[in-house]
């Protein structure tokens, strides 16, 4: 029943078809198998040393060229699609339900919570997202789980903020005054009558969010306060060639074409979702 | 002057908000495991120094004692010493601020020299084969971490071809201009796909507003209708979202600071975190709070002075 | 109103539209907002079109001046003073545009430029079709002013549009449309947004101007009450094309077609006291899909098998009128007798 209601209408569903969403699905379902079974894709061994080929530039046998130590950089890139497609879902998942709860909450009551609500949201936007996401990571130390940490406390304000705004909206239509009068709890009316029909634009934002989180979970890896160094990650792998960058250029820029790659991806499907969701069509 | 009273009740506006920003910034490093004393000193301090710090911030008194302590040292620019460097932490934040801002000022100017016209340009041709292209471009920009970006261009305009130094921050302003260069175009072309995608909506919207329409209605040359009347709002718009998108533009020059080696205080903040100074990643911090409620402060003050609708309250 | 009206018939014509067509796409399909429409304008006169929202008749206005072209296909011939405006270069349709044919539009609150002085506003179309110098560009602004009724229009030229009330943004866009002395006014539906008593004022002025200069008048509305206080004749448009014109008297005393029947039904000035409104059944049809044959038909309650085939031509001489089963003469229009 609540799918019913998320779904839009028949003429909106021909956005699917667009070749940028199909796009998109294609990279992001292709991102997905490459995350699940590296070793089916990726051609070598990804930390196998070859000393008869070390830091060979891109060539058939080497789509992405060698490292220093003679390891195939495709494989590595391949074996860390896994870690950067957790990174889409980890770091958004806690922010999504932590936001939309208290969203809901603060947006159906108001009142005194909603007050600071508001100021603590604008104290959070005040700083950029990034320097208070690494502020967090400085207190809580460097690595994967403490990044995830980070980016979920700033992160749900923003979802936060997108939610109560949607339950304010529907407030003010009829039906939910009608629960109140048919005397349903606050619950009742929260979760199961406001809370679907505001949810779309949170769920499209959520799509661009993954995308961003795959930035962000990178250039914290590059900057080395995410994921730590004997893990291939892509901004960890962009870091370690960035010492070889005048001699083995591949080896920092090569792995960025599956963070652009996979961040295109979301983004695309993301546009397609927003198009569809658009209540006017 | 009705300007100046908006100023002030603008400001009055921030107080609340900023009083929320120090009790983050406060908590941080309450946050911290162990004696926050010991956080903020050198791993060699001795007892005594130990005492001192336990003194300045109030740790003997209860937590709201020592916030008031807090919000009185930060009003007084004492934010004590940084551990890395050996120094007062403002001293050192502002010997590193001339750099961050000269290179947050050249993206920006940077980002309105590509996000602009090209705004412009696609939403003139909406849907055709101009406006698709520049659009899947901005799309893949907005796909590309900034690091990365700063990368490519590192490699093969300064690396390879020599044209630009590695890194560094030179001595003159031209020397500050050359090499600057590259980290501005690293995070202009980042900021300027944010700008882009939400400009053209907005050139979108008034070359169809009606008063455009009046305005070819009289007759007027199609040069003056796009200057006159479609460019001053679009420029309304523009300055909201650079005003908005000021966060992403901070964040862009962190990053880009530390791939090109600019001492500027997005550098200097990731030092910090790697010599755990925490007294210099609280000051900047805060820095970084205080510069960006600036920044929204102007944008306000430059939208009421191209709006006359905002002028009169 | 009694008010009577001089016969325009014998005037000479100052503006003649044949068959034009406005098309715009809309995804795969074309909607066709104007429809093979052909009517003229005689010098000092004033023509309503009337008809419900989405019939096209806003485009018609807006196609005659070129504005409607950058957004879709205008076909057929707009013809001013011996010239075709429809093909007509951009350049040349400029000198027309805003000197010899003005128009003002719906929402006065939208269609002032919200940044600018309403002096500069007015000031911009007298330097681009005027020798004025600033000076005189100035004392003209303020004889426009004071002329559509703005009180201490001296002072007023620096402010902006927020600073005036709705009528009085209206007034100041008729003062803008005024400037160069335009011998045509299209006026687009220029008393909706506004309070009752405000619309009478606005009326009322556009009347006495048009008077006063001998300027002929397009009112476009969707209120047959106010066509028929203000206008000389009517043209009746029904999904994007004309289903009736005449005299406003004639077409008011004896309405041919069935739908100038009904929204003739439908205003309440009418009618006596504490009767049920009558409101045509049905809505509107949409551009896009139109039906084979008379756009009204699916509405009306006279329609014969012919009218779901073939379009009906709009036949007539002074009093024309596009139905295949149009109202007899002696039947009495308004519910009365």
């Amino acid at each position: 029943m609540m799918l019913k209601r998320l779904l839009p209408h028949k003429t909106q569903m021909l956005v699917l078809l667009r070749p940028g969403f199909l796009v998109g699905l294609a990279i992001l379902l292709g991102s997905l198998a490459l995350a699940i079974f590296p070793a089916a894709f990726a051609p070598f061994e990804p930390n196998a040393f070859n000393y008869s080929a070390l830091k060979q530039p891109p060539s058939f046998e080497h789509w992405f060229g060698t490292d220093n130590l003679g390891r195939d950089t495709l494989s590595r890139v391949i074996w860390a699609y896994s870690v950067n497609m957790q990174m889409a879902f980890v770091a958004t998942i806690f922010a999504l339900v932590i936001g939309v709860t208290v969203g809901a909450l603060v947006g159906y009551y108001g009142g005194i919570a909603d007050a600071i609500f508001g100021r603590c949201v604008d104290a959070i936007i005040t700083f950029p997202f990034l320097v208070l996401v690494i502020a967090v990571v400085a207190v809580l130390g460097p690595g994967l789980t403490n990044m995830y940490i980070a980016i979920t406390l700033v992160g749900w304000v923003y979802y936060a903020r997108l939610m109560r705004a949607e339950i304010m909206g529907q407030m003010a239509n009829d039906y939910a005054a009608a629960g109140k009068v048919m005397g349903y709890s606050d619950r009742r009316i929260i979760f199961r009558h406001l809370l679907p029909n505001a949810i779309t634009p949170v769920i499209v934002y959520w799509m661009t969010d993954m995308a961003l989180a795959i930035l962000l979970g990178s250039s914290l890896g590059y900057l080395g306060l995410g994921a730590q160094p004997p893990q291939a990650e892509w901004g960890v792998l962009i870091a370690e060639g960035r010492n070889f960058i005048t001699t083995a250029w591949w080896l920092s820029l090569m792995p960025g074409i599956a963070i652009v790659l996979t961040g295109l991806g979301f983004s695309l499907v993301g546009d397609g979702l927003a198009d569809l969701m658009r209540p006017r069509g | 002057m009705s300007s100046i009273s908006y100023f002030i009740s603008r400001l009055l506006q921030i107080i609340p908000t900023f009083l929320i920003v120090m009790v983050i910034i406060f908590m941080l490093v309450r946050a911290l495991p162990g004696d926050p004393a010991i956080a903020m000193a050198d791993a060699k301090a001795t007892a005594e120094q130990l005492e001192q710090i336990r003194q300045r911030l109030g740790l003997n008194e209860p937590i709201w004692v020592q916030f008031g302590l807090f919000v009185k040292n930060t009003l007084t620019g004492n934010l004590g010493d940084s551990i890395l460097l050996k120094a007062p932490v403002t001293e050192v934040i502002f010997e590193r601020l001339p750099a961050s801002g000269f290179l947050a000022l050249y993206s920006v100017l940077f980002s309105l020299l590509i996000a602009g016209p090209l705004a412009f340009v696609a939403a003139l041709n909406r849907n055709g084969w101009i406006d698709i292209t520049i659009r899947s471009a901005f799309q893949i920009g907005l796909s590309t971490p900034v690091f990365y970006i700063g990368l490519i261009l590192l490699t093969f305009l300064a690396a390879k071809m020599r044209w630009f130094p590695v890194g560094g921050y030179g001595a003159t302003f031209w020397e500050h201009m050359h090499h600057l260069l590259l980290p501005a175009l690293t995070v202009a072309l980042y900021t300027s796909a944010i700008i882009m995608r939400n400009l053209r909506s907005s050139v979108i919207e008034v070359v169809d507003a009606e008063y455009v329409q009046f305005a070819r209605a009289k007759g007027l040359p199609e040069h003056i209708i796009l200057g006159r009347h479609v460019l001053r709002n679009a420029l309304i718009s523009t300055v909201t979202l650079l005003g908005l998108s000021i966060g992403n533009l901070m964040s862009g020059t962190l990053v880009t600071e530390t791939v090109f080696a600019v001492p500027g205080v997005g550098r200097l903040m990731l030092d910090a975190i790697f010599a755990r100074d925490y007294p210099l990643i609280q000051g900047l911090t805060l820095t970084f709070a205080v510069l960006v409620s600036i920044i929204f402060l102007l944008t306000d003050m430059i939208q009421a002075m191209l709006d006359p609708r905002l002028r009169v309250s | 109103m009694t008010e009577t009206k001089t016969d325009f018939g014998t005037c000479p014509r100052l503006l003649e539209v044949s068959n034009l067509s406005t098309s715009f796409s809309a995804g795969t399909k074309q909607l066709r907002a104007v429809d093979d429409v052909s009517f003229h304008v005689n010098e000092g006169e004033v023509l309503g079109i009337v008809g419900e929202s989405g019939s096209g008749k806003s485009i018609t206005l807006r196609s005659i001046i070129g504005l409607s072209r950058r957004y879709g296909q205008v076909s057929g011939e707009v013809n001013w003073q011996g010239n075709n405006l429809v093909t007509m270069p951009e350049r040349d349709l400029r000198k027309i545009r805003g000197k010899d044919i003005a128009m003002i539009f719906q929402e006065p609150m939208s269609s002032l430029n919200p940044l600018l002085t309403v002096g500069l506003q007015i000031g911009e179309n007298l330097t681009e079709h005027t020798d004025l110098d600033k000076r005189g560009r100035k004392n003209r602004a303020i004889e426009l002013l004071e002329m559509v009724g703005i009180p201490d229009a001296v002072n007023r030229l620096n402010d902006y549009p927020h600073q005036f009330s709705g009528g009085m943004r209206q007034r100041v866009m008729i003062a803008i449309a005024l400037a160069s002395n335009p011998k045509l006014l299209l006026a687009d539906e220029p008393t909706t947004a506004l309070d009752v008593t405000i619309q009478k004022q606005i009326l009322k002025l556009i009347l006495d101007l048009s008077k006063d200069l001998g300027m002929a008048v397009i009112l476009v509305t969707h209120d047959l009450g106010v066509a028929a206080q203000t206008c000389d004749r009517l043209a009746v448009m029904y999904g994007g094309k004309l289903v009736e014109t005449g005299n406003t008297r004639e077409v008011l005393r004896a309405p041919q077609h069935r739908y100038t029947m009904g929204l003739l039904k439908s205003v309440p000035e009418n009618i006596e006291p504490r009767t049920q409104l009558y409101s045509l059944p049905g809505t509107p049809p949409s551009l896009l899909n139109l039906p084979l044959g008379c756009a009204f038909a699916p509405r009306c309650a006279h329609a014969v098998d012919e009218c779901s085939r073939a379009k009906p031509p709009l036949v007539g001489d002074a009093h024309q009128v596009a139905c295949f089963n149009p109202v007899n003469q002696g039947q009495t229009p308004i519910g009365a007798a």
